[in-house]
């Protein structure tokens, strides 16, 4: 095996090719342990991780300490909420603190974009980014790859629309790397207010109506509409919003194909896609949930692989 | 790198047939065993043995899996190179089944003694054994010693044994080899 060309998972701009490979190939791995009636490895027994939220996280922070637990990490919680960051510690005092306990990995997420980049240049542990503002959101997009690649054989090739808040969201920054980076070809589909001026740039196809783009794609990535992150109004009331840019039943069903539908969660139901649509056979929601511990500890253990004894 | 030849495919297949037999003597119809290969190389050790016992010795139904110690072993972060992963594949209940580890090569005990904690993972079986082809003699780190053994032998730290299948390494026939490394 190979190791990981990085020493932290800062984003997936800073991935090859072969990273998103062996990430896969022992996720793949880790996916069969997990389905044991044990679901526990001792590979981790010596490494402690401090688990810093300096932002609200339900599925990303229980994802990580399950996968950090599974592989026998000892694990310590921080939430900025109850924090000395409120007395007004920086970031790095209170990193420095948490690592003068013996931590060796840090999983981090912030709401300020490079947080995770700037920490590694000042802290002597490996850092993980959960997500940095509106920036990246790398184990997201690698889980959602590895749910593709599992659905449908491979990546390379296939056609994945990303539909909704583009211009706020992490998680489409970080697919639209892991995606192109493995041979897909991407479109964002949501209100022009919603798509970042200048998203072409980025090589990806741009498209306004909901249906043209479901009947380009094979993958239809539906993002949350982050009403938190809006300081204005982006588009006129949520009722219109999921009108144009919501995924129903008969929609898909008047499709002359079967596309598979994701979202990374929480689902706003009846806003980005209905109940139904949620539950049904082409969502493969629950298997993002379930790959995500997969790749997560995949991730955790190649990188503890590269920190010294 | 010089090589001398331990067993010739003659000898390899003789000892094939002898623990074959061994095992068929200690669990008769196999309804309640279960073999099991150790990743990576035990498998193949694991493939030939079912193989004989089911063709050559009629034993039906034969349970044959394989199990990867890599995330269970004791050398994590320790050695040169990355640990590499192999799949585990057991498709039935371990819970009150003998079990015997099957393994090419026993040196140090240490995979052994990963296995053991492995197959845990699978339920609480109800005794589990171990057979080797090679037992290298006089090198275990651990308490830990063959059920059955093909050949015993004694070799030095700086050789290497490498059992070779004409199936799995391009070789001409299956043979056994004492490498200088």
């Amino acid at each position: 095996m190979s190791e990981l060309s990085v020493n932290h998972l800062l984003g997936i701009k800073y991935l090859n090719q072969k990273d998103i490979q062996l990430i896969f190939e022992t996720a793949d791995h880790f996916k069969e342990v997990i389905n044991r009636p044990i679901k526990k490895v001792p590979s981790l027994r010596d490494i402690t991780i401090a688990n810093l939220f300096f932002e609200n996280s339900t599925r990303t922070k229980l994802s990580f300490e399950l996968a950090e637990k599974r592989l026998s990490a000892d694990v310590i919680n921080f939430s900025s909420g109850q924090s000395s960051v409120k007395k007004g510690e920086t970031l790095i005092d209170t990193v420095n603190n948490i690592l003068s306990m013996k931590v060796d990995m840090v999983v981090m997420r912030h709401p300020n974009p490079g947080a995770g980049v700037f920490l590694s240049k000042h802290v002597n542990a490996s850092i993980v980014n959960a997500g940095d503002g509106a920036h990246e959101h790398p184990t997201q997009a690698l889980l959602d790859s590895y749910s593709i690649r599992e659905k449908l054989g491979e990546v390379n090739g296939k056609k994945v629309v990303i539909v909704g808040d583009i211009l706020h969201s992490r998680v489409a920054l970080s697919n639209i790397f892991a995606l192109q980076l493995q041979g897909a070809e991407v479109m964002v589909c949501g209100p022009k207010t919603l798509i970042p001026k200048y998203i072409d740039k980025l090589g990806v196809k741009v498209e306004t109506n909901l249906r043209k783009a479901l009947n380009w794609c094979d993958v239809a990535n539906m993002l949350r509409v982050q009403n938190e992150r809006m300081d204005i109004s982006y588009f006129p009331s949520t009722r219109e919003y999921t009108q144009q840019f919501g995924v129903s039943k008969d929609l898909l069903d008047s499709l002359d194909k079967e596309i598979t539908v994701m979202h990374p969660g929480p689902i706003n139901r009846g806003v980005e896609i209905t109940s139904d649509v949620a539950d049904s056979q082409q969502s493969i929601i629950l298997d993002q949930v379930e790959n995500g511990v997969a790749v997560r500890m995949a991730v955790i253990y190649l990188l503890a692989s590269k920190i010294k004894q | 790198m010089s090589q001398k030849v331990l067993l010739n495919e003659k000898e390899v297949n003789i000892i094939l047939h002898r623990l074959a037999c061994q095992l068929i003597e200690k669990h008769n119809d196999f309804s309640n065993t279960v073999l099991i290969g150790l990743q990576p190389r035990g498998v193949f050790l694991a493939d030939r043995l079912a193989k004989i016992l089911s063709e050559d010795y009629q034993v039906k139904d034969i349970q044959l899996g394989q199990l990867d110690i890599t995330f269970f072993r004791d050398d994590f972060r320790r050695g040169e190179k990355p640990l590499e992963a192999n799949s585990t594949k057991i498709n039935f209940l371990v819970e009150d089944k003998n079990i015997v580890f099957i393994d090419d090569v026993l040196y140090t005990g240490r995979s052994i003694r990963a296995a053991l904690t492995a197959i845990q993972s699978f339920g609480r079986p109800n005794e589990i054994e171990l057979l080797t082809l090679i037992d290298r003699r006089f090198s275990r780190h651990l308490p830990i010693q063959p059920d059955y053994r093909g050949r015993q032998v004694d070799v030095i730290n700086n050789e290497k044994v490498k059992v070779n299948w004409k199936e799995h390494d391009d070789a001409d026939a299956d043979s056994v080899y004492l490498i200088e490394k």
